[in-house]
């Protein structure tokens, strides 16, 4: 059905479509429109308070647009329990603040949704944990709880976390942007062996150099509307539009 | 410990206002601490048959000694009194089990213990199965009776409590205002009143006929007026949740069900257990209106006691023995929540 009307974009995993989203009356996103193939890494950049936050959480939903469409795998999402319920758990974010659950384990974290959400059994949730803890180099902290560890650690445990749902693409939400210094290192290299790996990303993120290193395409935002979308060579070295151009001198 | 003590013997004469307030407590203990020890321990009397043996200048802990049994089952018959060790043991045998299982067990079986008493005392103490006789409700009384008024209205108010708050926090409009309404009523208006209408107008509502046992209404009246004070202090844990949690439940994929219940809920009650413990300990005290309606507590027993022809005029050792009791319930209750308070920000 989707093939029939655009053949073109079939790999399209992610799209958005004309977005707008009002906080009260200020209008935080203006008509914004992004697509993300499979297996493409976005870096999406730009001021603060530009909008960047609200584009990503509108893609999962946890922001809901007052105009304009989600579409992921060719469906468009709908404010429904059942919908949101079937793109979460095939679309996972990684916050700012790691949000991990504070009360539970570090092996528990990563066991609860697939347990509840996907009715994994507990074993084999435990076992995929495990693997995914591994991957970001953390396994041997599993029993500890959130608060005992770094929060680099706490970060990669987060992306673990999000990896146990086996997700489409994953969110990104400024993942660096409260970890100390010698902190962030060890939080891009798993994010860019995730992105060698295939995994499909949107990444918010000030990391110019994990943009150039990664990305696919990288698009600026200023004042809840999309200014540029470039490949990195080119947004970098040759940036459109002033405000870009701006915005690249204070960050680099 | 040592250099707690000798700060504190510092802190009795630090300044000129520390030896002044010293030596007024000092006066003070030096006038009350003597009258009291006299009557107290001294002049008491702790064997005697009747109110003769007493002596006016002294307790007469006798009363206490000979009714004690009654101040504990209330007017239960003395042949039926073992079940009620055996209600209440039941459930306090599984909680104290507990405390030798790990952190992680501990609370599903508290949980379990707090669930298996309501039914072990309608098994053992009310009867009418393997070969019990019922025991009629209007039998029951003394401390058990305040326990069991306390425990279930307490326990089931917790429930309540948490779909109140939920359901003043959601979405929809209708679930809202009626929950608002609900907590707000039953906050702003006094529990003796909310006693009447359950012992006194209930049977208007009521089609002829239908019976609902007075202990059983006198429970479920507590239970939701505890329940809409429940919910305020369950609401404020609610808030304190940072909204982190709830993204990250969200993100994940879990419903508002899951999400509150694996996620949310833990984190908010744990917040709010200095709280829940603090309103326990107000309407465990509350008990004692069940008075009101002829219901026989613990205070109740002990008021009906002091005008037993044996034992006339001893009015006070009654009413310090029942503050003694209420006393070292909820001195041990508010002991046990602060431990939990600085084990909690251990984490
Ligand atoms: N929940 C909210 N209520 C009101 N205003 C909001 C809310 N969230 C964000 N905003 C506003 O929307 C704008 C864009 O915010 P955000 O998407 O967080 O920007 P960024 O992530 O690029 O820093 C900002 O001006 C911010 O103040
Ligand atoms: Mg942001």
């Amino acid at each position: 059905m989707q093939s029939q009307e655009a053949p073109k974009t079939n790999d399209i995993l992610l799209e958005a479509r004309n977005l707008n989203k009002f906080y009260g009356t200020f209008h935080a996103l203006k008509d914004v429109s992004m697509e993300l193939k499979k297996g493409d890494i976005k870096v999406i950049c730009g001021p603060s308070g530009s909008g960047k936050s609200t584009l990503i959480r509108c893609m999962n939903f946890l922001e809901i647009p007052e105009q304009g469409d989600v579409i992921f795998k060719g469906q468009k999402v709908e404010d429904s329990t059942k919908s949101l319920r079937a793109l979460r758990s095939q679309m996972c974010m990684v916050f700012q603040s790691f949000n991990l659950y504070p009360h539970l384990t570090i092996l528990e974290n990563c066991t609860l949704a697939p347990i509840w959400v996907n009715k994994t059994p507990r074993k084999e949730a435990e076992e995929q944990a495990m693997h995914h803890l591994e991957r970001v180099k953390i396994a041997n902290q599993a029993s500890k709880y959130p608060n005992q560890l770094s929060g680099g650690q706490q970060q990669r445990v987060a992306i673990a976390r999000g990896l146990t749902m086996n997700p489409e693409v994953i969110l990104f939400d400024e993942p660096t942007s409260a970890l100390d210094p010698e902190m962030i290192k060890e939080v891009l290299d798993v994010m860019i062996s995730l992105g060698n790996s295939g995994q499909s990303m949107v990444c918010v993120t000030h990391e110019m150099g994990f943009a150039r290193e990664v990305a696919d395409s990288v698009t600026f935002m200023a004042e809840g509307q999309i200014i540029e979308t470039g490949n990195p060579d080119e947004f970098f070295t040759n940036p459109q539009t002033d405000r870009a151009k701006d915005f690249l001198s204070h960050v680099l | 410990m040592n250099g707690k003590f000798m700060s504190f013997i510092r802190g009795l004469y630090a300044s000129p206002f520390s030896i002044a307030m010293t030596l007024f407590w000092a006066y003070l203990a030096f006038l009350t601490i003597p009258t009291v020890v006299n009557w107290a321990v001294i002049n008491a009397v702790f064997v005697a048959e009747d109110g003769d043996g007493c002596s006016r200048s002294g307790a007469c802990w006798a009363f206490i000694i000979a009714r004690f049994d009654d101040f504990v089952f209330g007017r239960y018959p003395e042949a039926e009194r073992w079940r009620i060790i055996v209600a209440f043991g039941l459930p306090l045998i599984l909680a104290l089990s507990s405390l030798i299982m790990s952190q992680k067990q501990r609370g599903k079986i508290l949980f379990g213990s707090i669930l298996l008493f309501p039914i072990s005392v309608l098994l053992f103490m009310y009867g009418g199965v393997l070969g019990m006789e019922v025991v009629e409700t209007r039998l029951w009384g003394g401390f058990a009776l305040t326990l069991v008024i306390a425990i279930s209205s307490i326990a089931s108010a917790l429930p309540i409590g948490i779909l109140l708050a939920l359901g003043r926090r959601s979405h929809m409009p209708v679930i809202a205002l009626v929950s608002t309404t609900f907590i707000e009523v039953a906050r702003s208006v006094p529990m003796i009143t909310v006693l009447f209408v359950a012992s006194i107008m209930f049977p208007f509502f009521v089609p002829e006929g239908v019976e609902v046992d007075k202990l059983l209404r006198t429970i479920i009246a507590v239970s939701l007026f505890a329940g809409a004070y429940m919910a305020e202090v369950i609401r404020g844990g609610l808030q304190a949740v940072d909204t982190g949690q709830y993204e990250a439940s969200a993100a994940m994929g879990h419903g508002y069900w899951q999400s509150m219940r694996f996620i949310i809920l833990p984190q908010a009650l744990r917040i709010s257990i200095p709280a829940i413990v603090n309103l326990f300990i107000g309407f465990f005290k509350d008990t004692t209106l069940v008075l009101v309606i002829g219901l026989f507590d613990l205070l109740n027993m002990v008021l009906s006691a002091t005008s037993d022809p044996k034992w006339l005029g001893f009015e006070v050792e009654g009413y310090v023995f029942a503050a003694a009791v209420y006393f070292i319930f909820c001195f041990g209750m508010g002991h046990y929540s602060r431990h939990l308070e600085a084990k909690q920000k251990q984490r």
